[in-house]
């Protein structure tokens, strides 16, 4: 009955655009029948005009389904470039599914992930890396996530990475003039010269590629295990940090294993916390297998969290055994007299109160500590897409490729093949330089994306 | 060269002015139908090439002086223009330049410096080797101008045509007169004058770096201010030429006009500056006009295979707005077009065309020679033997512990494969050409395969084609000057249409996108 989600652009396309469990959702359709499908569902009878937002209800047949706003935007001047119609509905999955429902049997198809950015890279209203950034705004998952890509959006990345790529154009420039009139350019001035400008390129790109790790840790959230001895508080703790700051909590069924997963905030970092449901029967049945299992989530994690009991004496021989990379020690029940003597755990700690939530602004902020990602700041370039991240690691290596060849006399003409490469993948992240794979490209990231 | 191309079989010459091109049009594209020459003979034929050089309406300056008329006094072709812009062809008006001729009587070369020719003579074509060509060799000497030369240049500057607006032609930038080079690098006090015999058999001298058109008495005396030319005599003045000629993105990249089937052109009539720029173009012409009338597919050369290939796609594809002068740094891979390779990479392309089958034979041996020099030479261990380390001290290279392999020596800087030859005792004996490919290719192999590949990211969007019938006003989303652009020049593949400036990559991502959903629907 629905028409088959095969690519293509002139299909009407409709897509739930807010996120699941708000109040209020949003049934976004774009194509050239988004206005004929609305008029068949929607109260309001008559023209619409363009940028304007229309109150009625949604009938299916004669039956109300739900009381909406609903904003219609007129081809050319719009997202996609088509006509594109925002029905504001109330949140919850009952309204939000039939008014979807409705839309799909009146002709349009479901839109398929990023289809509608996808469009309006197309339809040249967004360029690649803004394109990129819509991407990850959509999957952004934290305040800090959300920021970067909004910078990126506006076009930060694309302007630093521009002026990187005229650098290098510069420097191929100069390299050009030296082979051209080999009587006027003098070839080791020029050498030196363009390493100058190659090392400073590199730095910039370092500096970028810095911000990486934090970055995708920031953009998907820190995988976080929370591991220890029956009772000693770990689901107090969960407990604890789902209280701090009223987090959003989702619950997703992981797709790799049947295991549940919690995203928790605090304060501007997401942890995702795999197994809570494990660490909840460990530490209400005293069970081995539990903690195996648990041992495994924490091998995995970017994060391991070891929840002891400063009121009881340290298992010393069980603490030496959790040798995971980025631990931190939680010494939980800090509000009774403590008997664990913590000196010789070397490992970044902190004391915490899981009961009356004592020290949880402690553990974020060692938290950020561990990963540097106090250094991360929302006005600083983040790169957080893995095609960026690549490009530059390429960059990268060309760059130094470049320097050392300088360093060992090459003819300055075969370190312009290296400084070439550098200049295509930087200027592949803004998509100055053409690639023909790009279309194909960007086509299979929309569509796989998140 | 005369008597070659008299004897040239079914080769026929005829010289006459044509003054008129015959264009018919009875089916499909206009098509060449013959030419008219001033006496009203009509020639029938298939296929034109036009080589005007800087004849078309051409007109000779100097100083006061016009005089229309061909370099060296030769008549001008004066008609054709007419018939061309008939035939709706765009035309520019250009102009260069050349120096006053010099009598080596009155030259000084104690003065200046000798410039020896080549030791080792590198013969142009590679079917002579090095000790075919044996013969004298004629020095040229370099003396330079000074600021006395440049004060007279500058006292008479109001006199020369250039800048009294006697003249409109655009000039390049890359050969200025001398009076240019001095009013536009006004800090250099001195510039490179070499003096070149003009043949063998003759007295004749060319003052190559100082082209002009002076007055007759500035130019005197500005010449004879030069260190060895105080008592030069002139035997012709020099003088600027303006000529015709046209936009070549109205040609394809065979040189063949889009709008008439069977009308080339090549040489400066084309854009172009220099001898070299035009011969090439002389050759791909010829061989394409040849090719179409034996019904035989058209030879393109792309730019990661020559020279030539960079020049003709940069002719047809970028409004060149002043002569074009083919500058090594055009070229994208370089490293690729070197002259030692050039009969590895073209002789197989011009198989069918011009070479014979014998030729290509002997170029597959050649092949075969080297790659399999190569292939032994890459297994080779060179043990540290004392001879070894001896021969490393002598060429101040670090020496080995341990054993290396022959072709990581190469690659030092500091040695090369006739260098470790000695080291080498089951070296075949192989010609110098051979040798030289295989030091080559071993020593920069690393660049060369970048370069490779980057040649082939080059050839995925060449061989994206844009066929000739796409109307650029159905590609969504071109801005307005990328449509003009690509609706005039017509580009073969996206690659050459991302050449064209005003062309963006946002435009070309759209071309993209809609070759796509063309191939879609």
């Amino acid at each position: 009955m629905y028409k088959l989600a095969k690519f293509n652009i002139d299909d009407t396309i409709v897509g739930i655009s807010s996120p699941t469990g708000g109040s209020i959702a949003i049934v976004r359709i774009s194509g050239s029948d988004a206005i004929p499908i609305l008029s068949k569902i929607f109260s309001h009878k008559g023209e619409y005009e363009s940028h304007r937002i229309y109150y009625g209800w949604i009938f299916e047949n004669a039956q109300k389904i739900d009381e909406v706003l609903v904003s219609v935007m007129l081809a050319p001047r719009t997202f996609t470039r088509q006509d594109v119609v925002e029905i504001n509905c109330h949140g919850g999955t009952v309204a939000v599914q039939k008014i979807l429902a409705l839309v799909l049997v009146n002709g349009a198809r479901l839109a398929e992930a990023g289809e509608f950015t996808k469009r309006a890279f197309l339809a040249g209203r967004i360029d690649l890396s803004q394109a990129e950034a819509v991407m990850d705004i959509i999957g952004a998952k934290s305040e800090l996530s959300h920021k970067s890509a909004l910078s990126q959006l506006s076009g930060n990345l694309s302007i630093l990475m521009d002026n990187c790529a005229n650098d290098l154009l510069n420097a191929l420039a100069r390299i050009e003039m030296a082979i051209d009139y080999p009587d006027h350019e003098e070839a080791e001035i020029v050498a030196s010269d363009v390493r100058d400008v190659l090392c400073s390129i590199l730095k910039q790109v370092d500096k970028l590629l810095a911000t990486a790790s934090g970055g995708k840790l920031i953009r998907e959230g820190i995988k976080t295990a929370i591991i220890g001895q029956p009772n000693v508080g770990k689901s107090s703790l969960l407990n604890a940090m789902l209280g701090q700051e009223r987090a959003i909590v989702t619950h997703i069924a992981g797709t790799t294993r049947d295991v549940l997963r919690e995203t928790i905030q605090l304060g501007d970092i997401f942890l995702i916390i795999a197994d809570t449901a494990g660490i909840r029967e460990t530490d209400d049945i005293v069970e081995k297998e539990g903690v195996v299992r648990s041992a495994k989530e924490a091998e995995e994690a970017d994060l391991v969290l070891l929840v002891l009991d400063g009121s009881q004496p340290l298992d010393e021989d069980f603490v030496v055994q959790q040798s995971f990379k980025n631990l931190i020690v939680v010494i939980n029940k800090s509000d009774l007299p403590q008997q664990a003597l913590v000196d010789g755990i070397d490992a970044p700690m902190v004391r915490i109160s899981a009961q009356n939530g004592d020290g949880i602004d402690e553990l974020t902020a060692k938290i950020k500590e561990v990963f540097a990602i106090n250094n991360l700041q929302y006005s600083q370039e983040i790169v957080t897409n893995v095609r960026h991240i690549n490009l530059l690691n390429a960059a990268k290596e060309y760059l130094n490729a470049a320097v050392s060849a300088i360093n060992t006399g090459m003819f300055i003409d075969l370190v312009a093949i290296d400084i070439q490469d550098a200049y295509a993948a930087i200027g592949e992240i803004t998509g100055v330089v053409v690639d023909e794979e790009l279309i194909d490209r960007i086509f299979s990231e929309f569509c796989l994306g998140k | 060269m005369k008597k070659t191309l008299e004897n040239t079989p079914n080769l026929q010459i005829v010289q006459a002015e044509v003054v008129d091109i015959s264009v018919g049009a009875a089916i499909g594209r206009p098509h060449v139908e013959g030419v008219i020459t001033a006496s009203g003979t009509f020639y029938p034929c298939n296929a034109v090439i036009i080589a005007t050089g800087t004849y078309l309406n051409a007109r000779c300056i100097w100083g006061e002086v016009s005089v229309n008329s061909g370099p060296s006094g030769l008549l001008a072709s004066t008609k054709l223009r007419n018939s061309l812009e008939k035939l709706g062809i765009a035309m520019y008006r250009f102009k260069t330049g050349t120096p006053a001729r010099i009598h080596a009587s009155g030259v000084d070369f104690s003065q200046m410096v000798e410039q020896k020719g080549d030791e080792n003579i590198v013969p142009f074509s590679f079917e002579n080797t090095t000790e075919v060509i044996v013969r004298e060799q004629i020095s040229c000497y370099l003396t330079h101008t000074n600021e006395d030369t440049h004060d007279i240049i500058r006292a008479n500057i109001h006199r020369s045509p250039m800048y009294s607006g006697e003249i409109d032609g655009t000039g390049t930038r890359y050969c200025p007169s001398i009076e240019d080079k001095v009013v536009r690098f006004s800090e250099k006090t001195s510039h490179q004058v070499f003096i070149e015999p003009e043949g063998e058999n003759t007295g004749e001298l060319y003052i190559s770096g100082m082209s002009t058109s002076l007055p007759e008495d500035v130019q005197i005396a500005m010449y004879r201010s030069v260190k060895g030319l105080e008592n030069t005599h002139i035997m012709r003045f020099g003088y600027a030429i303006e000529y015709d000629c046209i936009d070549a993105t109205q040609l394809d990249a065979t040189l063949e006009f889009k709008a008439i089937s069977g009308l080339y052109s090549a040489g400066q009539f084309n854009g172009s500056s220099g001898y070299e720029e035009a011969a090439a173009q002389g050759l791909i012409a010829g061989i394409n006009a040849a090719a179409k009338l034996l019904d035989k597919p058209p030879l393109i050369i792309d730019r990661s295979e020559a020279y030539i290939g960079v020049m003709i796609d940069d002719l047809v594809t970028k409004s060149t707005k002043e002569p074009y002068r083919m500058m090594t740094s055009r070229a994208e891979y370089r490293l690729l077009l070197r002259q030692d390779n050039a009969d590895l990479r073209l002789t197989p392309r011009s198989r069918g065309y011009l070479i014979d089958d014998e030729r290509y034979q002997r170029l597959l041996h050649k092949q075969s020679l080297i790659d399999g020099e190569v292939k032994r030479v890459r297994k080779l261990t060179i043990a540290p033997s004392n001879a070894t380390n001896e021969l490393l001290r002598k060429h101040s290279s670090t020496e080995i512990e341990y054993g290396f392999k022959m072709a990581d020596l190469i690659k030092r800087p500091e040695l090369s494969y006739e260098i470790l030859e000695k080291l080498d005792e089951n070296r075949p004996n192989l010609p110098k050409d051979v040798a030289e490919q295989v030091n080559i290719s071993l020593k920069y192999e690393g660049y060369i395969a970048k370069q490779m590949f980057q040649v082939e990211q080059f050839k995925k969007l060449e061989k994206r084609l844009l066929s000739s019938d796409i109307d650029y006003n159905d590609v969504g989303n071109l801005r307005t000057e990328a449509r003009q652009k690509l609706a005039a020049i017509r580009p073969a593949n996206i690659g050459q249409a991302s050449r064209i400036s005003g062309v963006s990559p946002a435009d070309i991502s759209n071309l993209l996108v809609y070759l796509e959903k063309r191939k879609h629907s």
